[in-house]
């Protein structure tokens, strides 16, 4: 493996694993606010899927940085500037509709990443695709059966779904977006050309939303600068929280 | 004069057969098992807040990760219970309802805040740990789907006393902050954990009826002992001082001998003025009215898709 394989590799998992603890994180701020003890069930389910895949991705990063880090370190030593998750990810829970429509993306984009990077020639990332993958079918099942029920619930819910279909929609174009240390990975048959799914990824969305009597929104707009940690101002208050006791006790084990 | 059907009720108990949700029971019976498994289910409930208020902010991924299954843990067990409860011919939303009024309570521990990281492993460790010692007697319930339930119940919550009392014991053994962070969650658990047996048998106005039934197994004060007893070794292994100077081993009682309880606190939380009590209820209350919206939804999109079936058919 060249030295710029290496560099890009270490780049490339370590935004997965940045991409899986801020939304898992996200997702858990849900748990005792649901909107009834299911859900509350379902969502912690959820949140641990993610959290499980960032370990498995920062222990790799790790591994791969062979400096003495480990997960944590990724976790909760670096700042939001040197984050490089995708900003839809790392918006506020918001209300129920919000969350959901957001995880609609997020999951209809999983399940077509993780059979790609299924395919890698790093085995590592592609068993923790292996896994993944199981996880993001049931999660997509979980998201189109909230959407389907939210658009054709009351109007109340429609138009909270449809609101936050038009608020996040800016944000997806990105999800698709390439830069170099991607498409190195791509041309070397390890990372995914994430360019290339955004046709399946919106007939997906479309059918689902569609159905749920709701509206696909124009692509007028789009927010861009996650894989470059030019983030929204919400991430910087999510990880301030989420480190605040890891950092108040430099060097200890918990 | 006795019915017969109370005869035979009376027969199954003191046989140690389960009575079931279809068996005739007296009112009384019905009334006090509702009581109990409704408290127990709204404690799993409430529990939720005080731990979950450290999902955000677990110091590492997987601690984070364990509380999160553990929570979900309670929420589950929640759920069951609600369900066993059911079966005496009384709703979740009549529940939730009374638990919302304050009509029917839920274990005064949670109206103590958790302050700092280790609040999380002394709630495993104490609150668990004590819960479990009851939980273990109420396998034996007459009522059937309660024991099971708590068969159930009991597998996962020693795994919680375990993952509690791991994270104390790697702050006890990490740096002086940790230690001190962990002496300070003991110093303010410990007896709040006491008082979750309830009060001294002589105080206590359900105890009596429900030994009988064979609802409850073992009374307060044998439990507790029993906690105390347990738990003193544990404080020993973590290294940390025992948060009552007057613990000591009598060994004419095979017991150890304790302080009494700060009982107008036990008293003054149950009635609804502790620390979080207002807090917890109106968290509960905040959650459950902002998502009625969602739950509307769910009744509408129900009711459309039955109606659309209906005319298909047609």
């Amino acid at each position: 493996m060249s030295d710029q394989i290496k560099k890009a590799l270490l780049e490339y998992t370590t935004r997965l694993g940045d991409d899986a603890v801020v939304l898992g994180h996200r997702i858990s701020e849900w748990v005792s606010y649901g909107p009834f003890l299911e859900e509350d069930i379902a969502y912690g389910n959820v949140a641990l899927d993610y959290i499980g895949r960032a370990r498995m991705f920062y222990t790799y990063a790790a591994e791969l940085a062979n400096d003495g880090r480990d997960e944590d370190d990724f976790a909760y030593m670096r700042n939001d500037r040197e984050y490089h998750n995708l900003l839809l990810l790392e918006l506020p829970k918001g209300d129920f509709a919000y969350s959901q429509i957001r995880q609609l993306f997020a999951d209809a984009y999983y399940t077509l990443v993780l059979p790609q990077l299924l395919h890698s020639k790093d085995e590592r990332l592609a068993a923790i695709a292996a896994k993944g993958i199981k996880e993001t079918k049931y999660h997509l099942r979980r998201s189109r059966d909230w959407v389907l029920r939210l658009g054709g619930g009351t109007d109340e819910s429609h138009q909270r779904a449809q609101k936050a279909l038009d608020q996040l929609w800016g944000y997806t174009h990105e999800m698709f977006d390439m830069d170099e240390t991607e498409q190195l990975l791509a041309d070397a048959g390890i990372g995914v050309d994430v360019s290339t799914l955004r046709d399946e990824w919106l007939a997906i969305v479309t059918e689902i939303v569609t159905n749920a009597t709701l509206s696909v929104p124009e692509d007028s707009w789009a927010v861009r600068g996650g894989r470059i940690g030019y983030h929204t101002e919400n991430l910087g208050h999510m990880l301030t929280e989420m480190q605040i006791v890891h950092r108040s006790h430099p060097g200890c084990k918990w | 004069m006795t019915l017969p059907q109370e005869e035979n009720f009376m027969r199954k108990i003191s046989a140690e057969e389960k009575i079931e949700p279809k068996d005739w029971m007296p009112d009384a019976y019905r009334k006090n098992l509702i009581r109990q498994i409704s408290q127990h289910a709204h404690s799993e409930i409430i529990g939720m807040q005080p731990e979950g208020n450290w999902i955000t902010r677990a110091p590492s991924l997987r601690r984070k990760a364990v509380l999160l299954s553990k929570v979900q843990d309670e929420a589950g067990h929640g759920l069951y219970l609600y369900s066993a409860c059911e079966t005496l011919g009384i709703s979740r939303a009549e529940m939730i309802e009374q638990l919302q009024t304050g009509a029917a309570k839920y274990s005064s521990i949670f109206n103590y805040p958790t302050l700092t990281w280790a609040d999380v492993g002394a709630i495993g460790w104490l609150v668990d740990g004590a819960a479990i010692v009851n939980q273990v007697s109420l396998q034996r319930t007459s009522y059937g789907p309660y024991s099971r339930g708590m068969i159930r119940i009991c597998k996962e919550e020693s795994f919680h006393q375990r993952q509690g009392y791991e994270a104390i014991l790697a702050l006890a053994k990490g740096s002086e902050g940790q230690k001190a962070m962990a002496q300070d969650a003991l110093d303010r658990f410990y007896w709040p954990a006491l008082m979750m047996f309830g009060p001294h048998d002589s105080d206590s106005a359900h105890s009596q009826k429900s030994m009988e039934w064979k609802i409850k197994r073992e009374t307060n004060d044998d439990l507790r002992q029993k906690f105390i007893d347990q738990t003193v070794q544990q404080i020993e292994v973590l290294g940390l001082e025992h948060p009552d100077k007057a613990i000591k081993w009598n060994e004419e009682r095979g017991h150890y001998d304790s302080s009494d309880l700060n009982w107008d606190e036990f008293w003054s939380v149950i009635n609804g003025n502790g620390h979080c009590n207002r807090q917890r209820i109106e968290h509960h209350v905040a959650a459950h009215e902002e998502g009625e919206w969602v739950r509307d939804a769910i009744t509408a999109y129900n009711e459309k898709k039955r109606a659309k079936q209906t005319q298909d058919a047609a």
